[in-house]
């Protein structure tokens, strides 16, 4: 046996020794050596609970003799095993040096097949109908450690189908396992007992507590964590089938926070959002808002098409027109921190070319002290990180209301925000020549003299530093809608002597030369979950951010 | 490019009896009479049709069951089996107001099939766990324009009529929501 390291201890599955990380319990222990220990009620962010006994398995210890307290040994001098008599489940043991596990033992395999088929008494034959078909635990266990048939002759029970439990969520108490992932959800991490198992036996299903309603912001998680399709979500009902789905890492950019996402497309369309496990910055949940986000995609304000004046022109058109009155002098840049990284940084070269002031917005709101932070884009910071600004107070956007007033500024470059709603008044707006640079129209882009439509974080791909000064990448799930440009390209072609190639990848080359806290990273190379970017030369400046799970800022 | 060897290899010319054509000429009238007495076999279509052997393939069709219900579930297995991708199902919500509203929940709001692609290799009738897909003994199937030949979900059922049900699946549910809890 190897050298025990330390937080590492050896544990035999199968027969086989393994070295897996101390102070975790079997179904992660096998996990993280390939083996899969089938579970329903175990989930790695809730309180262990055993009720789906799923993961039954035989455990073992060396066996000691009782006086001596040595090990007692096979004739052949292996240490003998003491096996429990009967099955234990996986979630609810700890690892400990030398514990052994049969995990395809016939019993194993029995207590499996058992435990599948007192589920599926009384399930329904639901799964055509049912939305969770496809990515149903229940489904995949019952085909791979299920009897295929069933022996159950008598009439199965009818409880409630189809009944909301909030805004948001549906329950089908048919479908339900009883695994209380869901009760333990709202008690656990809502810090609200919503949910709740009512009446008995094989009648127990799960309902609101009396006067409540699984409302709120973060009720969608059930419908992620339920491991049937009891709870299902009344936005993607019957949408679409998930397996014609396909996933893309992502995102979100409601606030700061930087959740992880994946966003599920079919064919350019997108129907759902739901969030990516990142044990750093959101575990497994996600905001109901967060996930509402795909639809701005075909909002009916969607800019499409490039715009001079009063009339729709084309895309070369535009930019001559938007590179001439940047030519005339005096500019100055709106940045925003819903741009990506390599957004903020192509338009510092931007604007250096034509020599203007760069100005950075802020969008502020309440945190909600979970996963929506004060800060409300996902990317401020990586205007700092980008180089676009030195810091917040001397690119404050009331600096540009001055200079409007004060004459010094005759074209303003507007990216994706609204003037007004930054504190700029009609009568400046209206002082200056305004070339906007958005997805969605506003009070701003109505104003412009030179519209240019960009796209979605859906619709690209780039990066963005979130409040923990976390470098995350985000792929472009669906292709841009028609009359989209990418901002990249626009912004390439509007500096097109100091930018070549306007691709995400070009322009890392060029930045981790420039920007000291990326040097020596790769876009390509940035992992799943992230990486922490050296935060020390801006630990001085002053951050709205107060906190939320996973994260508190320095000094509060 | 490298040489190739052959060999010319002369026709050989034609002998005297060859050269009377008449031997020939008897031979074919031979088959040409055998022929004419024999039972034609071909059908003087499309006054006549032949007879479809069982289990012919023909058009894909929507059925419903003797209730007149709708048997598709908009389950898309069938799209997602067809192999040239010729189905395209949208699944929607039935009216909540329907008598079965309460244990169906979901049909198709369209569906269509486009016959141009089809390959008639019934591997949806074969996926559907509704069997509410079936494919007809029709084969011969025109049109004036290729939308035409996109069949929607209205001509679907035209097509495909009533096949009764043996199981009747949601009727067996709807008895149970009727008896309610069963232990
Ligand atoms: S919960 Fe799973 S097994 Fe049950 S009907 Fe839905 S998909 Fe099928
Ligand atoms: S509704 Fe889902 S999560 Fe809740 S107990 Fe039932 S199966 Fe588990
Ligand atoms: S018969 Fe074959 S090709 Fe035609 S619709 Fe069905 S699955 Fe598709
Ligand atoms: S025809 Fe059958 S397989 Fe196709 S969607 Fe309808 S129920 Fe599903
Ligand atoms: S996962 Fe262990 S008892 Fe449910």
């Amino acid at each position: 046996m190897s050298e025990e390291q330390p937080n590492l201890v050896t544990i035999n599955i199968d027969g086989k020794d393994y070295q897996v990380a101390a102070k975790q319990n079997l179904v992660e222990a096998a996990k993280s050596v390939g083996i899969e220990i089938p579970h329903y009620c175990y989930h790695p962010k809730l309180e262990m609970a055993g009720t789906c006994r799923m993961c039954l398995v035989e455990i073992g210890m060396p066996m000691r003799d009782r006086a001596m307290g040595a090990p007692v040994l096979n004739e052949d001098g292996s240490p003998k095993i003491g096996w429990m008599p009967k099955p234990a489940i996986a979630c609810g043991t700890s690892v400990s040096p030398n514990l052994h596990m049969k995990t395809k033992s016939p019993m194993v395999q029995t207590s499996r097949a058992s435990v599948t088929e007192f589920l599926l008494a009384n399930h329904p034959l639901d799964c055509p109908i049912c939305d969770q078909a496809g990515e149903c635990t229940l489904q995949a266990f019952s085909a791979d450690y299920g009897n295929g048939k069933s022996r159950y002759r008598d009439a199965k029970n009818v409880k409630p189908r189809n009944k909301s439990v909030g805004p948001r969520v549906l329950i089908n108490n048919e479908r339900c396992i009883l695994c209380r992932r869901c009760v333990r959800f709202c008690r656990e991490i809502l810090k609200r007992p919503i949910l709740g198992p009512i009446q008995r036996g094989s009648m127990t299903q799960i309902d609101c507590y009396p006067g409540q309603e699984l409302d709120g912001n973060y009720s969608m998680n059930v419908v992620d964590i339920c491991p049937v399709g009891a709870l299902t979500s009344k936005d993607f009902r019957f949408k679409m089938r998930v397996w014609f789905l396909k996933q893309t890492k992502s995102i979100c950019t409601e606030s700061s926070v930087g959740v992880n996402t994946t966003v599920w497309s079919r064919e350019g369309k997108i129907y759902r959002i739901t969030p990516r496990r990142n044990d750093s910055v959101n575990d497994t949940w996600m905001s109901d808002s967060g996930r509402m986000i795909y639809k701005t995609v075909d909002d009916e304000n969607r800019l499409t098409g490039t715009r001079r004046g009063e009339s729709s022109v084309d895309f070369d058109e535009a930019i001559d027109a938007a590179r001439a009155l940047l030519s005339a002098g005096k500019p100055a840049f709106v940045a925003s921190g819903k741009m990506s990284l390599e957004e903020q940084w192509a338009l510092k070269t931007l604007a250096a070319s034509f020599g203007g002031d760069v100005y950075l917005t802020q969008t502020l709101a309440e945190n909600d002290g979970f996963l929506i932070s004060e800060d409300r884009t996902p990317n401020r910071r990586g205007a700092l990180v980008s180089g676009l600004v030195k810091d917040f107070e001397s690119a404050s956007v009331a600096k540009l209301g001055a200079a409007i007033d004060a004459g010094e500024v005759k074209t303003v470059f507007v990216c994706g925000e609204d003037l007004l709603e930054q504190g700029l008044d009609a009568k400046q707006l209206k002082k200056v020549d305004i070339i906007y640079l958005g997805t969605h129209k506003n009070a701003t882009s109505e104003e412009a003299t030179v519209v240019l439509s960009g796209r979605t974080v859906f619709e690209k791909s780039g990066s963005f530093v979130n409040q923990q000064f976390r470098l995350q990448r985000f792929d472009a799930a669906i292709p841009g809608i028609a009359g989209t440009h990418n901002e990249l390209d626009v912004i390439a072609a509007l500096a097109a002597r100091t930018i070549t190639d306007a691709s995400v990848e070009t322009i890392w080359l060029s930045m981790n030369k420039d920007c000291a806290a990326l040097a020596g990273l790769e876009f390509a190379s940035i992992p799943a979950d992230g990486v922490l970017l050296d935060a020390s030369p801006w630990a001085k400046l002053a951050f709205p951010e107060t906190g939320s799970l996973l994260y508190k800022p320095a000094g509060k | 490019m490298a040489t190739q060897n052959y060999k010319v290899i002369p026709r050989k010319p034609l002998r005297w009896w060859e050269k009377l054509y008449i031997p020939q000429v008897i031979a074919g009238m031979k088959i040409t009479l055998g022929i004419m007495l024999r039972k034609p076999v071909t059908l003087k279509y499309p006054e006549e049709r032949p007879t479809i052997p069982k289990g012919y393939r023909g058009i894909p069709t929507l059925v419903k069951d003797q209730n007149g219900r709708e048997k598709c579930v908009s389950c898309q297995l069938c799209e997602f089996v067809c192999p040239p991708k010729a189905i395209r199902v949208t699944p929607g919500e039935i009216d909540p107001n329907a008598p079965d509203a309460e244990v169906i929940e979901k049909a198709p709001k369209a569906f269509e099939i486009n016959m141009l692609r089809c390959i008639y290799c019934g591997m949806c009738q074969e996926v559907c766990p509704e069997e509410a897909i079936w494919l007809q003994n029709e084969y011969s199937l025109n049109g004036y324009s290729r939308d035409s030949l996109v069949h929607d979900k209205e001509k679907l059922y035209e097509l495909g009529g009533t096949l009764p049900d043996k199981h009747l699946k949601w009727k067996k549910k709807a008895e149970a929501q009727a008896h309610g809890p069963a232990h």
